[in-house]
Order: C-alpha cells, then sequence, then structure tokens
C-alpha cells in the first residue's frame, strides 16, 4: 500500500441548528485504501461522508485533495463519485443511459462510452442490461448499476453511503465480497459507511470508528477487535465482557477482587480502569483451576458455538465456547493474559458503552 | 364471498357513475344530435361553424392556452422553491397557495371584478399614486388574469407533489456525476416532474376553456368565450339541443387537447392530484 494521503479532512466542525453533528475531526485517507466510517446512526459517519463528496459544507475546517484545498468545490467538480444508500438511479432512463450520464457530462466520444457500458455492466455481472428500466431490477441488481455507473468515471475515490444497508443478509454477504474483488481489480480508494460492524470488519483495510461526531478509534479490523480503546468500542464491535477494574500495577489488574496477570503496561499503580474481555476468549475450566468460580445461569446453542451466561463474582460473564456446560454447573473462570485488554475509563459521554434499557420493569 | 363483498361495495359508486356520469353523458348525446322535432340531424353540432362560434372557440383555445403557460410559469419556480426549503412550514407554505381554492369561486371572480373595475380598487390606488388608470376589466387579459389566479393552485398542487417526491438522493447523483445546476435541472428533475406538469397543464387547461363565469364576470358580455355561448343556448335562448351540440364539440376538444398532452406521458406514474 502507498503511504500517500489522497484525501485530508483538517479540523473539521459541523452542526446543525444548535447541535454539533461533527467535532474538531481529522482524518487522512490513503491511496487504494478500503476505509469504513462506522458508527452508531447519528454519530456524524453520513455526514462525513458527505463533507467529502461536498454535498455539505463544513462550518470550520478544510478538506484536502491530493493536498489541494477542495472545501468550496461543488460535488460535480470533485473527482470521486458516491454509491448512495437507496442507489438514487434516474429511474426515467435506461440503465445504459444511467452508466452513461457521467461520461456525457465529460462529452466522451460515442464508442468510448458504449464500450465502458459494456465494461461496467460485465464487472458488476450484468451484461446484457443496456436496455433495462431501472423499475425492472432487483434491488441487489440496482445497486450494481449504481455502483457500475459512479466506477465508469474511473474516479480516484469512490465514496458508498450503506450501500447494502436496503439488501437482505445473504444478498448483503456476496456484494460484500463482490466489493472488495470491484475494489482490488479497480485499484481505487473506498471510503465507506455501514453502522454494521461485522461488515466493516469484513472488508476493511482500516475501520474508523464514531461516536457522537468524534473519532473513538482509528486502526485495522484486527486493532479494533482485538484492542479496543474504550469501553464504546469495545461494545460496538462485536460482543464483550466490560468490567471496571484497577490498574494495580504494570500487568497486573484487579478485577472482581481477583488479581489477572495481563501485558498492559503505562496505565500507573492502583488506577481505575475499563477490562474488555471477548466472550470466545473466556475459558471455563474445572472449579478448582479457575481465577473465579461461578455457576452456568443461561445456555443456548447458536449453531457455530454455545453462548452462556456465567454469575461469578458479582458479574454476568458472557461465554462462547464450542464445549457446553449445562445450566447450575459449577465453572472457574480462566482468561489467557493477552486476551485482556485494558481500557482508560471513559473522558466523556461519547467513549462510554451505551447503558443498556433494562428489558423489563 | 370476498368477491360478494366487492361487488356490494362497488355498487353505490357503479350506481353514482352510472347517474351522473353515464345518463347526463347519454342526455348530452341525445339532444345533441337531435332537433326540436326530435329527429336525428347534425344541424347542432355544425352550428359551431358559425362565425361567431369559430371566434368564441378559438378565443377560448386561445385564452386558455395563455392561461395554462402563465400558471406553468409561476407555479414551476414556486413548487421548486418550496421543494428546497427544508422549512418545517412547508406544508403550511403550500397551503397558503391552495387555501384561495377554499373560497368561493364566484366570490373570488367578483372581487377580482371589483378591484379591476373603472373607478375599482386598482384604480383608486394608481390615481392615489397618480399613475395612469389600467382599463383591462372587459378584456381578454382580465379573463386571462381571473384564470390563472383562480386555477394556479391546481398547477401548484400537482407539481408540487411531484417535486416533493423526487429523490434528494438522485439529484446529489447527478451532482456527483459532473452535472451542474442546468444540466441536473434539464435531464433530471423536469423529466422526473412531467408527470405532475401534466396533471397540472390538464387541471388548468380543461377548466378555462369551459369556463363562463369568469368570461361572464370580467369579460362584461364584451368578450364570449365558448363557455358563454353554450351558457346562452341553455339560459337565454332556452334551446337545449344546440347547447348540447356545442358541448360536445367542445368535449372532442378537451379530449383531443388530454391526448396529445397525455403522449409526452409515458404512463409509468400516476401523479398529483389524479
Amino acid at each position: 500500500m502507498i503511504d500517500n494521503k489522497l484525501i485530508e479532512l483538517v479540523n473539521i466542525t459541523k452542526r446543525y441548528g444548535g447541535s454539533t453533528v461533527i467535532d474538531d475531526l481529522n482524518l487522512y485517507i490513503r491511496e487504494n485504501e478500503f476505509l469504513t466510517l462506522l458508527g452508531p446512526s447519528g454519530c456524524g459517519k453520513t455526514t462525513t461522508l458527505r463533507i467529502i463528496g461536498g454535498f455539505e459544507s463544513p462550518d470550520e475546517g478544510k478538506v484536502l485533495f491530493d493536498g489541494k484545498d477542495i472545501t468550496k468545490l461543488p460535488p460535480n467538480e470533485r473527482q470521486l463519485n458516491t454509491v448512495f444508500q437507496k442507489y438514487a438511479l434516474f429511474t426515467h432512463m435506461t440503465i445504459a443511459d444511467n452508466i452513461a450520464f457521467g461520461l456525457k457530462i465529460k462529452k466522451k466520444s460515442k464508442q468510448y462510452i458504449k464500450d465502458k457500458i459494456k465494461y461496467a455492466l460485465k464487472l458488476v455481472n450484468l451484461d446484457g442490461y443496456e436496455n433495462r428500466m431501472p423499475d425492472s431490477l432487483s434491488g441487489g441488481q440496482q445497486q450494481r448499476i449504481a455502483i457500475a455507473r459512479a466506477i465508469v468515471n474511473e474516479p480516484k475515490v469512490l465514496l458508498l453511503d450503506e450501500p447494502l444497508g436496503a439488501l437482505d443478509l445473504k444478498l448483503r454477504q456476496d456484494m460484500q465480497y463482490e466489493l472488495i474483488r470491484l475494489k482490488n481489480e479497480l485499484g481505487i480508494t473506498f471510503v465507506y459507511v455501514t453502522h454494521d460492524q461485522e461488515e466493516a470488519l469484513t472488508m476493511s483495510d482500516t475501520i474508523m470508528v464514531m461516536n457522537q461526531g468524534y473519532i473513538q478509534q482509528i486502526g485495522s479490523p484486527e486493532d479494533i477487535y482485538n484492542e479496543p480503546e474504550n469501553a464504546f468500542v469495545a461494545d460496538f464491535i462485536g460482543e464483550s465482557n466490560i468490567l471496571s477494574a484497577t490498574m494495580v500495577k504494570d500487568r497486573l489488574v484487579n478485577i472482581l477482587g481477583v488479581n489477572f496477570i495481563c501485558v498492559d503496561e503505562g496505565f500507573g499503580q492502583d488506577t481505575p480502569v475499563d477490562v474488555v474481555i471477548r466472550p470466545e476468549d473466556i475459558d471455563l475450566v474445572d472449579p478448582k483451576d479457575g481465577y473465579l468460580t461461578g455457576r452456568v445461569t443461561s445456555l443456548i446453542f447458536k449453531g457455530v458455538h454455545y453462548e452462556m451466561e456465567v454469575m461469578a463474582g458479582g458479574f454476568e460473564w458472557l461465554v462462547h465456547s464450542t464445549d457446553m456446560a449445562p445450566v447450575g454447573t459449577e465453572v472457574g473462570i480462566r482468561v489467557d493474559p493477552f486476551d485482556i485488554q485494558i481500557m482508560h475509563k471513559p473522558a466523556s459521554e461519547d467513549e462510554a458503552a451505551p447503558v443498556q434499557e433494562p428489558e423489563s420493569w | 364471498m370476498k368477491k360478494k363483498n366487492t361487488v356490494l361495495l362497488s355498487t353505490p359508486y357503479g350506481l353514482w357513475i352510472l347517474g351522473f356520469t353515464v345518463i347526463p353523458l347519454l342526455m348530452i348525446l341525445y339532444y345533441g344530435l337531435t332537433g326540436r322535432d326530435g329527429a336525428l340531424t347534425f344541424e347542432n353540432i355544425v352550428l359551431i361553424a358559425t362565425e361567431e362560434n369559430l371566434k368564441a372557440l378559438w378565443l377560448s383555445i386561445r385564452l386558455s392556452l395563455l392561461s395554462t403557460l402563465l400558471c406553468l410559469v409561476i407555479a414551476y419556480p414556486l413548487a421548486m422553491i418550496l421543494r428546497n426549503t427544508k422549512f418545517q412550514s412547508n406544508r403550511f407554505m403550500v397551503m397558503l397557495f391552495i387555501m384561495p381554492m377554499w373560497m368561493n369561486s364566484l366570490l373570488r371572480i367578483i372581487a377580482w371584478q371589483n378591484i379591476l373595475e373603472r373607478k375599482g380598487v386598482l384604480n383608486t390606488l394608481l390615481e392615489l399614486l397618480h399613475l395612469p388608470a389600467l382599463n383591462i376589466i372587459n378584456t381578454p387579459a382580465a379573463i386571462v388574469l381571473g384564470m390563472v389566479y383562480d386555477f394556479l393552485p391546481f398547477m401548484i398542487l400537482p407539481l408540487y407533489n411531484t417535486l416533493v417526491k423526487i429523490d434528494e438522493n438522485v439529484i446529489n447523483a447527478a451532482h456527483d456525476l459532473g452535472a451542474n445546476n442546468f444540466y441536473t435541472f434539464t435531464k433530471i428533475i423536469f423529466p422526473l416532474s412531467i408527470p405532475g406538469v401534466i396533471s397540472g397543464i390538464t387541471m388548468v387547461f380543461v377548466p378555462s376553456l369551459t369556463t363562463f363565469v369568469i368570461s361572464d364576470i370580467l369579460g362584461g358580455s364584451k368578450v364570449l368565450l365558448i363557455g358563454n355561448i353554450i351558457e346562452q343556448q341553455f339560459q337565454k335562448l332556452n334551446n337545449w339541443h344546440s347547447g348540447s351540440g356545442l358541448s360536445l364539440v367542445l368535449m372532442i376538444f378537451v379530449l383531443i387537447s388530454m391526448a396529445l398532452v397525455g403522449k409526452y406521458d409515458k404512463g409509468e406514474r400516476s401523479a398529483g392530484v389524479w
């Protein structure tokens, strides 16, 4: 991967009415990167994308493209194209005319346009659809056309705003592979917005997790999953046990009154921290071998694994395991040192895991 | 069972159509194609060919076309503005423009008569400002003004309804693909609004073509439209046969104009008030 910063957002702030949607955001996107903006609805991810696309202008800050300031440039003069959530095809035009739209504006020759349409339809596996109308296509096909319509313009960057959001699960998974293949074949930069963490983990080179207008963490899917920087990221990406704990000293953390060996350093001594332990990283062992002992309170078969809840040390642990322990079994809990992820206590509301709504009154 | 219910439910509507559409049409057809003696004749149809009647029809067509065009020119930018403003009061704004429709149509036209009269509101105001008086009452201009005022809401509503339904992202997509505002309008927004344009044109042109109240009040008895001629046949001359015959001719013109307009609608989506 070339380490060239293609797009840079500098100190971007965006407000709607009284509320700040994005607060002093800094971000760069490297050439040929698959960057995913991930977060719950209202976190500012779509607004960020729309600022890059030129559909929104930031109240403060700059957007740089290849080093040039494009903050004031309208969308039609930017070298990037967008795939919209609900396809946004031109329903009064044939598929061919839809795809040709951008090329006609660029005054390309008839033959060039014809070849491009053919090439693009082949690329998205819809050869021969030139003369169909968008309404006669399924949702998945329409989204492929929207992608084709964007990529024929050979943009340097393709912006995708929850493009798979309206598709059903199976189709979404297929399209994820399609998108990865497309990106590799075309060699262009993808900026992808989604609220689906699995989608983000599957496709991205880099994930930027956002909440309440702030960047929570930027990193590779592995980093984000294995080493979340705060409770919000840990909670949002995958399932997790998030516990309040005390960092006794380097590489030793006290969880629920028991000292666990971990690998983290530099948090100081006797510092309150948050600890995240993934459900699949918990080993259920014989009670006499466990750091903590408890009792299984629920057992659900999930296909790939069993999901169990274990009450131990006053905390309900979520455990994923291919081995099962029936409800009521006395078990011991062990966690390997490198499976314990230490995080600073949330410094602000946006870094905290959302409070679970009580299930019943 | 289900079918029986459908039949039962649709019966009142069937009776309605029969009583208020089919039978009146047949009656007009009967009167139009018969003389006072009850014998079949085309006299009443051919009546349109008299110089006075042809003049009235031709004037009706021209004034209706003009008022339809004016309504379109006034309403389209307004509908675009209403579409683009993200006010919460958007619906309310549309309502304000539509509201005159809630007032009695005759009353509104009489109001215009008072405004436009030689010694009316407008000329009194002009006089106060030492401006020359405007004497358009009893001219085609006054009639067109009345038509535009009266039928403008029928243009705004369908236009606004189609324009507001165009997905913002479709317009964004056009910009995204390099289109400037003008290109986006001509290639995307206007084509997508055609169903609304057609609805609007039909809803303004047809009542304009057949009106007699507006021309009666704002045109005095100086400007005769085909609607006035038909009215005279019924009211003054008490000749149902010739009145019906002229009505048939007018209906044919309406049908032709609707067919012409409809040719540009691919019939993919019906819009607006229809």
